[in-house]
Formats: C-alpha cells, structure tokens, sequence
C-alpha cells in the first residue's frame, strides 16, 4: 500500500518536473527542476528496491550533473534570453506525441514473462558479485574507466584558453 | 489502489522519453538541449532497473546496464558542456538554431 502512493507520488512529482525542464523560459529554474527530476527518478529506484542505483543516482545526478550544468548556464550568460522554443515546435510536439503513443501500446500489449519471485535486497554485495564475479563484466568495467579518462581530457583541452 | 506492474514503470519510463525527446528537438538553447538528454537517459535507467526487477530479479543484469549508462551519461555531459562553452567563447552564443557553421 505504501509503496503504490510512493509510487504515484513520485511519478506525478518527476514527470511535472520534467515538463517543467522543457516548458520553462527561465534557464536556472529548469535546472533546478531538472535537480527535482532527477530525486524523483532516485525515489523510484527505491520503489523498485535497488538502493544501491538510488544512492549513485544522487551521488552523481544530483551532485555532479547538475553542479555541471548550473555552472555552464553560468559561464554562458544566456539566462537574459531564457530557453526559447524554435520554429519546430507543433513538429516536434507530434513526434514526441506519436513516440508516445506508438511505445505506450506496444508495452501494454507486450506479455512480459514477468518472475513471480520476490526482488533481494540489500544490492550492493549482490550488483559487486555480478560485477567482478565468475562470468561477470570485467572487460566493460575495465574500458569504462578509459571511457572516463578520455571524457575528462577531452573537456580539458576543449576549455582550455588558447 | 490497484497493484504496482512493469507496465506501470515502462509508461512513467516512456513519458518521461518523450518530455526529453520534446525538449531536445524544439529548443534553442544548447544547455536546455543537454538537459533534456540527461532526462531521456534517466527515462531509460527507470526502464532498464524495472525490467531488472520484475523480469530476471535474481540476476541484476539491468541494473548493471543502468551503472554503464550512468557513466557514459557523466562523460557525456562533461564533453557536452565542454564544447558548449567552447562554442560560447568563440561565438558568443549558444543557440542552436544560430550555431550553422558545418551546414551545408
């Protein structure tokens, strides 16, 4: 029971901010609603039970990504001319309408093989056993950190004064 | 009340996709561009974590996609606001719809 008003709540709360980010003239408010989403989105990962996801997503979206992105709007000085549309909007508007409606109806009538056995809990032992255990996914963990490495001197050098 | 299903996950998953997909194709405003993305991502974890927890829950393989896909979306907003301010230095705007050098 608590966990469907959990549910709703924090659904009805991500998705209002969401539209919020996308409907917003003012840039910083959008970001700090884009921060709300992204609390949202962390509170559904607990309905879902993978507490380990809803701590990386605060750590990281809501810690990093958006300290990230105010600091852009920041040094961009754009906030004057706030987030206007631009002429594809009505176009835009029925894609993003379509896409809707086209994966909603896919999904409901899609028979998922849905496991009647309950989720385990607490993750992080189990996600680090999946992670670095027999069969696991060592070779991707080892090139994310290269991924990562080359992310941040790319940034470097593309910000760095001439 | 009715009970919580993966349905009811994958649809907040997909409006949240579309409110990102929206965004990204009717603004101007590069940053406002990189936001939208990072929701579209977020959509996508939701959906990856229900499917982890409804489908295989014994086997975390979607949560394990959601861990990848938010490293790659930290690289990637690293490198985007890079280039942005990038742009922003050189042509004093971030609009998109003025930014139109590789246009052909």
């Amino acid at each position: 029971m608590g966990l469907e008003i959990a549910f709703w709540i924090l659904a009805i709360v991500g998705i209002a901010a969401a539209l919020a980010v996308v409907l917003l003239r003012d840039v910083f408010r959008a970001a700090l609603c884009l921060i709300l989403c992204f609390l949202a989105v962390a509170g559904i990962f607990i309905t879902l039970s993978a507490d380990f996801l809803a701590a990386v997503q605060v750590l990281i979206y809501v810690g990093a990504i958006s300290i990230l992105i105010i600091l852009g709007i920041m040094l961009t000085r754009e906030v004057q001319r706030g987030s206007p549309s631009n002429r594809l909007r009505i176009p835009a508007f029925i894609v993003a309408i379509f896409f809707l409606g086209v994966v909603a109806f896919i999904m409901i009538n899609t028979q998922w093989p849905v496991a009647g056995i309950p989720p385990q809990e607490p993750t992080t032992s189990a996600l680090g056993v999946r992670l670095f255990g027999e069969g696991g996914f060592i070779l991707p963990l080892e090139i994310v950190p290269v991924l990562l490495l080359a992310a941040i001197l790319g940034a470097i050098v593309l910000v760095r004064e001439k | 009340m009715i009970n919580i299903s993966l349905e009811h996950y994958l649809i907040l998953s997909v409006i949240l996709f579309s409110i990102g997909l929206y965004g990204v194709l009717a603004k101007r405003n590069a940053i406002v561009i990189l936001m939208s993305i990072e929701i579209m991502l977020n959509a996508v974890n939701i959906a990856m974590v229900a499917f982890s927890r409804y489908i295989v829950p014994l086997l975390l393989t979607g949560q394990v996609f959601a861990i990848f896909i938010m490293v790659v979306a930290a690289a990637e907003a690293a490198v985007g606001l890079a280039i942005i301010i990038a742009i922003y230095r050189s042509r004093e705007t971030i609009d998109v719809t003025e930014i139109n050098l590789m246009k052909w």
